[in-house]
């Protein structure tokens, strides 16, 4: 219960970085569609792992409003807080 | 001036690469005419269908061909309206009858593609408290009701009961209902929904359940009743939608249920009350359709043994097809660079199949996707299967035959 905005952050960088397609030089202000080269289906694929890892389900209309891995990161810690 | 056109600028350019890899582009080919249900005119070649869904054969049904021939002479083209305004004639109304007793259910609704029957059932049940939750693999028309709807939505990976479970359990919101929604044979892929395990899942977690059979109806079952029929949980099924454009050979959607709310979803579906009603030649050509899959139980039989030649085929050519037989057989290669020429050296060679490229597909390998028919023959089967090792050999495909 005592992740932050940085450590979900830094675990989503760190689970991304496993893809060898993703850019090596990310960080928290990196636009995942854009920057990454994500299409729509990788985003919804790669979120599902992000929630196996945090046990949180992140709903599909929250997505719409996240555009960088820190968007992700404070989504994801807001919905675990409100858990 | 921003243009509105430029968010089709990488659009542009994939399908030109498309075009340049292979000669045509795969998603405006036209059938210039049909000669059968398992024969049409392609590019002036005659040229055998295996990509078209018509697993039945029966959008050449004699019986339907006439009752949809006297529909028209005796209640015109149209009906100039919705359902809940004057698009309902008797012949609508009939038609659910049969599809609620063909299916032993207390209502049944129908809609004027199977899309709208997802679009419609989907965002008329979900409302802003509850919660869908869906199987990763989907087809549009469950994405595209899940955000009409309100409703919170959650992905569980493909056809796994266990994520499911667990992430039905994770969602911590009692007093929201809980609508899970899979389908019976997946359309790109051919995968079986394991219907016993979602059902036990259901019952455990207080959820309802939504089956799409669009793939599955006529063609599961012992009655043609789907992927829940052939597991034995058609009781733990809430909802059934399906259409009649793969099995039945027409066009329109349906949902059965044996909830009496039925009645009010009817005025509370946008896909179903905004739309004109299906033409009173479709809705008799539908029913005379449901008519012969019911009298000829022996399609189903044709259908399956005809699915497990070509998968059969497959696997001995060293041909990467699904793990499971059903009527929708996926070849998968490895690249696109494959795909491309191999489909269109297919197509020049008398095989039309479905070109399926990443990201449409599920796990970012292209498909050539292949559907069986009841009507194909031995003959057109091992002609095909013949074309597909010539074309594989032609393109460089790498093939492994069983046992390599």
């Amino acid at each position: 219960m005592s992740e932050t905005v940085e450590s979900v952050s830094a675990l989503i960088i760190q689970k991304l970085l496993a893809n060898p397609k993703v850019p090596r030089d990310i960080d928290g202000n990196c636009k995942i569609m854009e920057d990454l080269a994500f299409d729509s289906l990788a985003v919804m694929n790669f979120v599902m792992e992000v929630e196996d890892s945090l046990d949180v389900s992140v709903p599909l209309d929250k997505l719409a409003d996240i555009r960088t891995i820190n968007d992700l990161a404070a989504c994801i810690v807001d919905l675990k807080n409100k858990g | 001036m921003t243009s509105l056109f430029s968010k089709f600028e990488g659009l542009a350019s994939a399908l030109g690469s498309v075009v340049a890899a292979g000669g045509r582009n795969p998603f405006a080919v036209v059938i210039e005419k049909p000669l059968s249900s398992t024969v049409g005119i392609i590019e002036g070649r005659e040229t055998l269908l295996f990509g078209t869904n018509n697993y039945l054969g029966l959008s050449q049904s004699e019986r339907a061909i006439k009752a949809a021939q006297t529909a028209a002479a005796t209640c015109g083209v149209g009906t100039t309206g919705s359902r809940i305004a004057n698009g309902t004639q008797s012949l609508h109304r009939h038609l659910e009858r049969k599809i609620a007793d063909f299916f032993k259910r207390r209502d049944a609704m129908v809609f004027s593609t199977g899309y709208q029957a997802n679009l419609g059932m989907i965002s008329a049940l979900a409302g802003k408290d509850d919660y869908l939750i869906l199987d990763a693999d989907s087809h549009a028309s469950i994405y595209d009701g899940s955000r009409l709807s309100a409703a919170q939505v959650i992905r569980f990976r493909h056809n796994s009961p266990d994520d499911l479970y667990k992430r039905l359990k994770r969602l911590d919101a009692p007093n929201s209902a809980k609508l899970i929604v899979v389908e019976g044979i997946y359309s790109m892929t051919g995968n079986v929904a394991p219907m016993a395990e979602f059902a036990a899942v259901k019952r455990e977690t207080d959820a309802y359940l939504m089956v799409d059979e669009a793939h599955s109806f006529g063609v599961l079952g012992e009655n043609g009743r789907g992927a829940a029929e052939a597991e034995g949980v058609e009781a733990d099924v809430d909802f059934i939608v399906g259409t009649f454009s793969k099995s039945l050979g027409t066009v329109g959607g349906y949902c059965v249920s044996d909830h009496p709310e039925l009645e009010f979803v009817r005025l509370n579906c946008r896909p179903y009350m905004f739309t004109a009603s299906l033409p009173p030649e479709v809705i008799a050509a539908t029913g005379a359709a449901l008519e012969d899959m019911i009298a000829q139980p022996e399609l189903r039989r044709q259908l399956m043994d005809n699915a497990a030649h070509l998968h059969a085929g497959f696997t001995g050519l060293g041909l990467n097809a699904s793990k499971r037989v059903s009527p929708v057989i996926a070849v998968t290669l490895e690249t696109v660079e494959q795909a491309i020429p191999m489909w269109n050296r297919l197509l020049e060679l008398g095989v039309y199949v479905n070109l399926s490229l990443p990201p449409a597909t599920p796990d970012s390998r292209p498909l050539l996707r292949c559907s069986v028919m009841a009507t194909h023959t031995t003959e057109q089967i091992d002609q095909a299967l013949a074309i597909f090792g010539q074309a594989a050999m032609e393109c460089g495909v790498p093939l492994q035959p069983q046992g390599a």
